[in-house]
């Protein structure tokens, strides 16, 4: 098998996994219990939020951990709504969010919030001067993801926080994709509220945190106990916190080298597929992307056909096809990019980790060309192409 | 979340290809939502659909809903061919997802498109076939 979709999911490193196990049939008291063996894990959880902090250039008391991205974003952003209605209700933020993040979005405007949801560029790069153009006096919060999870767009977050800053609005960013792979440091970049999630940097899954600049006030997510200083009750998932942590570190420590060699595999195989397959098209910013990020349109040939043939030849890959996202439309993110729905609809991301080979590459362009040929004899787009080229693909 | 027998007819499609100089070819379905199908037909001098090729551009169940109408209308008469509804190609796919049933309208659709296309040429009127409503290259430029 060659797994080629680590922007879904990554595989639970083995040192993650054994920094976890003691903390399920071991050290698993409760942590707010008194005996040793909650404190214990209390201790554990502080260490991991050391550590994650440290990474983000953050304090500790900053950290709060949440069962995943999903719920750090509703979160930040509804919270973030609640505590700031008093001077507005304008939110800005992007056409090619997450869900967690447009949802929610969609979800306050149906209580009376205004949403500005700014455009992106062929690339899928956020203008900081359209955003700064867009603020209102009661704009509240702005939120634009740290890199794209489809196109691995990095966007220009320095800029987005500087504006953010300079007129008092509170800056929320979903870092779910970026967060273990690219450098972050919150007090440089002027950010006020980072969601991230561990099972993206090789952690488990079921864990995330929502970062919270200590003089945001930012109201309770979850009311009961006193976890997570008040703010998000309900006793920890400690072997996740503690994985989600160890993952962290992991994830620091070999940021360079693992981006390194992730880079030039992409590039690699980005290359092969141009120089080796016609009528395709790159997603996303050649060169501000995600290091382990392929999306590759295919012109003439669905997504969701090209994945089932892929599966069948071993490969994990991902798609914006409008049959792999569950409704009837392509991926929100390639249309918001400019592309026409059949580009859409023929769209492969292949997202790739350090534990890829360039052979696995090969042996995955050789599938893929003959995988194309075949879905375009198929096609009668193709069929009237080949009649009568009307249209150049590579714009 | 196919039917071994989906996955099948999208493994190893039949009928897949055109026919030069049909008799009847009808395209349906649209690039927005991702799915394109064209059927060709042959008919002969008794009414009698001697050949059924297709092309499709979308998901594995679009494949194989070409796939199967094709063969359940091969060797059948127009009258016949007309009674292979979605639901006819459904069950021999042994069933969809309950997502991808539009397939199977696309592939319903299809033949009655080839059919229409065929009558157009020959100057007849068949009995029970109304004019088909998807033309894809009206879909994109209202799209």
């Amino acid at each position: 098998m060659i797994y080629l979709d680590n922007a879904a999911t990554t595989r639970t490193a083995p040192e993650v996994l054994e920094a976890m196990l003691p903390y399920f049939t071991e050290i698993y008291g409760n942590p707010s219990a008194i005996y040793s063996l909650g404190s214990a894990g209390k201790k554990a959880i502080g260490e991991a939020r050391r550590t994650i902090a440290a990474a983000l250039g953050a304090r500790q008391e900053e950290i709060y951990f949440t069962a995943g991205g999903t719920e750090a974003d509703n979160w930040a952003i509804k919270a973030a709504a609640e505590s700031c209605s008093g001077k507005g209700k304008h939110i800005i933020t992007t056409k090619i969010e997450h869900h967690a993040v447009l949802h929610t979005c969609e979800y306050l405007e149906k209580r009376g919030y205004r949403v500005t949801y700014l455009d992106v560029d062929g690339d899928g790069l956020v203008d900081p001067q359209a955003l700064k153009a867009s603020i209102r006096p009661d704009t509240i919060l702005i939120s634009v993801m740290f890199a794209n999870n489809e196109i691995g767009t990095i966007e220009p977050i320095r800029e987005i926080g500087a504006i953010a800053r300079e007129h008092g609005i509170l800056f929320h960013t979903d870092a779910v994709q970026a967060f273990g792979q690219i450098p972050i440091h919150v007090e440089e970049l002027n950010i006020d509220m980072l969601s991230a999630s561990a099972h993206k940097l090789n952690g488990p899954k079921g864990i995330g945190m929502l970062y919270i600049r200590s003089n945001a006030k930012i109201p309770s997510l979850i009311h009961g106990g006193a976890q997570e200083r008040n703010k998000r009750a309900g006793t920890e998932n400690v072997p996740g916190i503690v994985g989600f942590a160890a993952a962290v570190s992991r994830a620091q420590r070999m940021m360079e080298e693992k981006g390194r060699k992730e880079r030039e595999l992409r590039d690699y195989l980005i290359g092969r597929i141009e120089r080796e397959i016609p009528y395709c098209r790159l997603n996303g910013h050649r060169d501000k992307r995600l290091p382990g990020n392929v999306n590759i349109s295919f012109q003439f040939i669905e997504g969701e056909s090209l994945l089932i043939m892929l599966d069948m030849r071993g490969v994990c890959a991902s798609s914006g096809s409008a049959c792999t996202s569950g409704s009837l439309d392509p991926s929100h993110v390639l249309l918001a990019t400019g592309l026409r729905h059949e580009e859409a609809h023929g769209s492969l991301r292949m997202t790739l980790s350090e534990e890829n080979t360039k052979e696995e590459l090969d042996e995955v362009v050789g599938h893929l060309k003959e995988i194309v040929q075949r879905l375009r004899d198929m096609s009668p787009l193709y069929e009237d192409f080949v009649k009568s080229p009307k249209e150049q693909y590579n714009r | 979340m196919y039917s071994e027998k989906v996955m099948d007819h999208f493994q190893n499609p039949r009928n897949m290809g055109e026919i030069e100089d049909a008799g009847g070819v009808g395209t349906v379905g649209n690039a927005k939502c991702g799915d394109i199908m064209r059927i060709y037909l042959d008919v002969d001098d008794n009414g009698i659909i001697r050949e059924a090729k297709f092309k499709t551009f979308g998901c594995g169940a679009a494949v194989a809903t070409s796939s199967m109408a094709t063969e359940l209308v091969k060797g059948k008469s127009i009258q016949e061919a007309l009674q292979v509804t979605n639901k006819a190609v459904m069950e021999a796919l042994d069933g969809l997802p309950a997502v991808k049933v539009h397939c199977s309208l696309l592939a319903e659709e299809a033949i009655h498109a080839a059919l229409w296309d065929y009558a157009q040429k020959k100057g007849i009127v068949i009995q029970g076939l109304k004019e088909p409503k998807a033309d894809i290259h009206e879909e994109e430029e209202a799209g």
